[in-house]
């Protein structure tokens, strides 16, 4: 799950991790007041899920708190467009007014899980402001890596080999190493999956702090951290995503025109994929789970028929435990109850799928059968296409 | 012969009182497999289904003489169950759970390692973790361990070894005619306890095992890693397909470790890779069956 800057950095606090003082507001006439409180010189900054804010124009300095309401007039309620938002972008809901400090140096400190060896490990670069990837592209030598035992969390020498790399000395080293020894045990203890400080600002009174920062967590572990969970912001994902997600069902809106239903991740991907060398495109990725029970279908259909781009739905479902007759009946009830507006191809595999295929042939629907995924895919494809 | 479970293999299940537990307990039964009982804390010394319920790993393994355990316990406790299960001296130990933090994971494998390395030490056997968030393990007509059709599959000479479960079931229907040695699931998190290069060497020293489906899907580098391995290591065909072609960068499809962050862990990487090792890479899932078919009788 993804958080807001002021919401990351509002955790970061929690656990002693300095960041210049700030305050969110959602209308111009707060800024006022809020950038009188920090000392007049401000930054008014976007508050969107995505990166290149500040490229896209979502983030301004201003000079006294009159102009950081005008700023703040123009950033909320903008659509701010970055490299991350796709060209659609995002309506800005909100601001982060914050004190405007003297930068010495910007650079890079980030945290997430290396899979290869199953630990988190403390990316740092002295190249802040760029992205890391774009460093990892170029020049990955420039990127000092410190793989961290959770268990045992920062050890002092670590935190020591990362401020060393990032040239630091005197005042700022000392207050480096406490950085990352406290945004390190932030990262632990909330089952963060990434935290990333970019730029990490030290400036030139020598105080080392978090300017920006981005923060995901691991959305298995939020059972244990509903204050995480309620900084859900469901106005920066996709409204249907939302929808499918309270039935249970694993949804992701592409740009295609052939829907598809799927149980089970890896073959909902590999729907989508055979979907393209048959020469379409796919309109989603949808998992109705192991089930797909007839409910789960219906809530599907609906889901998928509310993307006007769909011109046909693959079915494609590989019955185990759940019988393929069980799930024909399903489909066709499903089906009956919403209406056809488009073709619909079905595949059905495994447990009972001679009696599965017979209910579909018998129900009297326009349900078009196929047997195996490349027929599916082909069949579903000129559908799509209106042949 | 097979790789990790067959007719000798006794096992156990760990939340065998569950909806799920009690439903995957008795089709395994039903398949064939030694269930030799159940754990849940609190409800030892009862039977449930015919199952003996046990208060402990421990004492399921010291009473049933159980030597693997399935767990359907759910996510916040399952890490815990599974180092239960290790420190029993459980040998196979099949995590079906989706939905582990990826921190109580972690501290679970580092248990593991611990405690693995006494047994290496004691002279004892070390334990296999499978999963978390997988279907499990299944040697056809001996052992299934698992939530997989047990009736789709057939004893033959492919060795199955896939991230998706769904997708193994398509690889295994695609290949009926042939029919399997042992099919593995090694789940679709990010931190799997067995991997595509532990499955690969076990197939390659398995003298049942003549040809390997290996499935594979976007994010991380397990993949990329497994290519190496194959070809400094395996001499027996092995045929690949990667899930994920037309997936997203950035988003997280279904599977906690499927995502493309960075710009790393694409398809088209991994079946680079995948195609210098000397792996037929086939792109349509459609096509797993007919080529492992076609390298097969090649051989």
């Amino acid at each position: 799950m993804k958080v807001h800057e002021y919401q990351a950095k509002e955790i970061l606090r929690r656990y002693g991790v300095p960041t210049p003082r700030g305050i969110v507001v959602d209308n111009p006439e707060d800024a006022r007041a809020a950038a009188k409180e920090l000392g007049g010189r401000v930054v008014v900054k976007a508050q969107i899920h995505a990166g290149g804010r500040g490229k896209g124009g979502g983030v301004k300095l201003a000079k006294d708190p009159d102009e950081a309401v005008e700023l703040a007039k123009k950033i909320i309620g903008m659509t701010l467009v970055t490299h991350q938002t796709g060209p659609e972008g995002r309506i800005v809901g909100k601001v982060l007014i914050e004190e405007a400090l003297n930068i010495d140096k910007e650079l890079y400190l980030g945290i997430t899980l290396d899979r290869r060896i199953g630990m988190p490990v403390v990316m740092a670069s002295k190249q802040g402001g760029m992205e890391i990837e774009e460093v990892a592209e170029r020049d990955p030598s420039a990127i000092h890596r410190e793989p961290i035992d959770s268990v045992l969390g920062t050890l002092p020498f670590q935190a020591r080999a990362v401020a060393n790399a990032l040239g630091l000395t005197g005042d700022s080293y000392k207050k480096c190493v406490d950085f990352v020894q406290k945004l390190m045990r932030c990262y632990i203890e909330m089952d963060a999956s990434l935290a990333e400080i970019n730029p990490l600002l030290v400036t030139k009174e020598g105080d080392v702090l978090a300017l920006d920062c981005k923060m995901n967590f691991d959305d298995n572990a939020l059972f244990r951290h509903k204050d995480v969970a309620e900084m859900r912001d469901l106005k920066e994902e996709d409204a249907l995503e939302v929808e499918a997600s309270q039935f249970g069902l694993n949804y992701i809106k592409l740009d295609g025109n052939v829907g598809c239903m799927v149980n089970g991740a890896g073959l909902a991907m590999a729907t989508m994929d055979i979907i393209k060398l048959a020469g379409g495109q796919p309109a989603n990725f949808l998992d109705v789970g192991g089930g797909a029970s007839a409910e789960q279908v219906r809530n599907a259909f609906r889901i998928i028929l509310s993307d006007a781009n769909v011109k046909a739905i693959l079915i494609n479902i590989f019955g185990g435990i759940m019988r393929c007759d069980r799930i024909a009946e399903g489909v066709v009830s499903a089906s009956r109850e919403v209406g056809l507006p488009v073709p619909v191809v079905v595949r059905l595999e495994g447990t009972n799928v001679e009696l599965g295929k017979e209910i579909l042939a018998k129900s009297g629907l326009p349900l078009i059968t196929a047997d195996g995924m490349w027929d599916a895919a082909q069949k579903v494809v000129a559908a799509a296409q209106g042949k | 012969m097979a790789i990790w479970a067959d007719k000798n293999t006794r096992v156990i299940v760990q939340g065998i009182t569950g909806r799920e537990g009690t439903f995957h307990a008795i089709q395994c039964r039903e398949y064939g497999t030694q269930m030799v009982g159940g754990v849940t804390p609190g409800k030892g010394g009862t039977t449930h289904e015919g199952f003996a319920v046990f208060n402990s790993v421990r004492e399921a393994r010291e009473k049933a003489g159980a030597n693997c355990s399935l767990i359907f316990v759910p996510p916040p406790f399952a890490a815990d169950a599974v180092m239960e299960a290790a420190d029993a001296g459980i040998e196979l130990i099949i995590c079906i759970t989706e939905g582990i933090p990826v921190n109580d994971m972690i501290r679970a494998h580092d248990f593991l390692k611990k405690s693995n390395a006494r047994a290496i030490q004691s002279g004892a056997t070390p334990s296999r973790l499978i999963g978390p968030n997988c279907p499990g393990i299944i040697t056809p007509g001996e052992a299934k361990i698992g939530i997989m059709p047990g009736h789709i599959h057939r004893p033959g000479p492919i060795g199955i070894v896939s991230r998706s479960g769904t997708l193994t079931y398509e690889a295994v229907g695609q290949t009926r005619t042939m029919g399997q040695s042992t099919a593995v699931g090694i789940g679709g998190d990010p931190l799997p306890g067995t991997n595509f290069i532990d499955c690969l060497a076990a197939f390659q020293n398995d003298p049942a095992t003549e040809a390997i489906i290996m499935i594979g899907e976007i994010g991380g580098s397990a993949e990329e890693e497994a290519a190496a391995f194959v070809k400094a290591n395996v001499t027996k065909p092995v045929v690949a397909f990667i899930a994920g072609q037309t997936a997203p960068p950035g988003r997280r499809m279904g599977h906690a470790g499927a995502i493309i962050s960075g710009g790393k862990g694409t398809a088209s990487e991994k079946m680079a890779a995948l195609k210098a090792a000397g792996i037929h890479v086939v792109e349509a899932p459609s096509e797993m069956g007919a080529k492992v078919a076609e390298v097969w009788k090649g051989r």
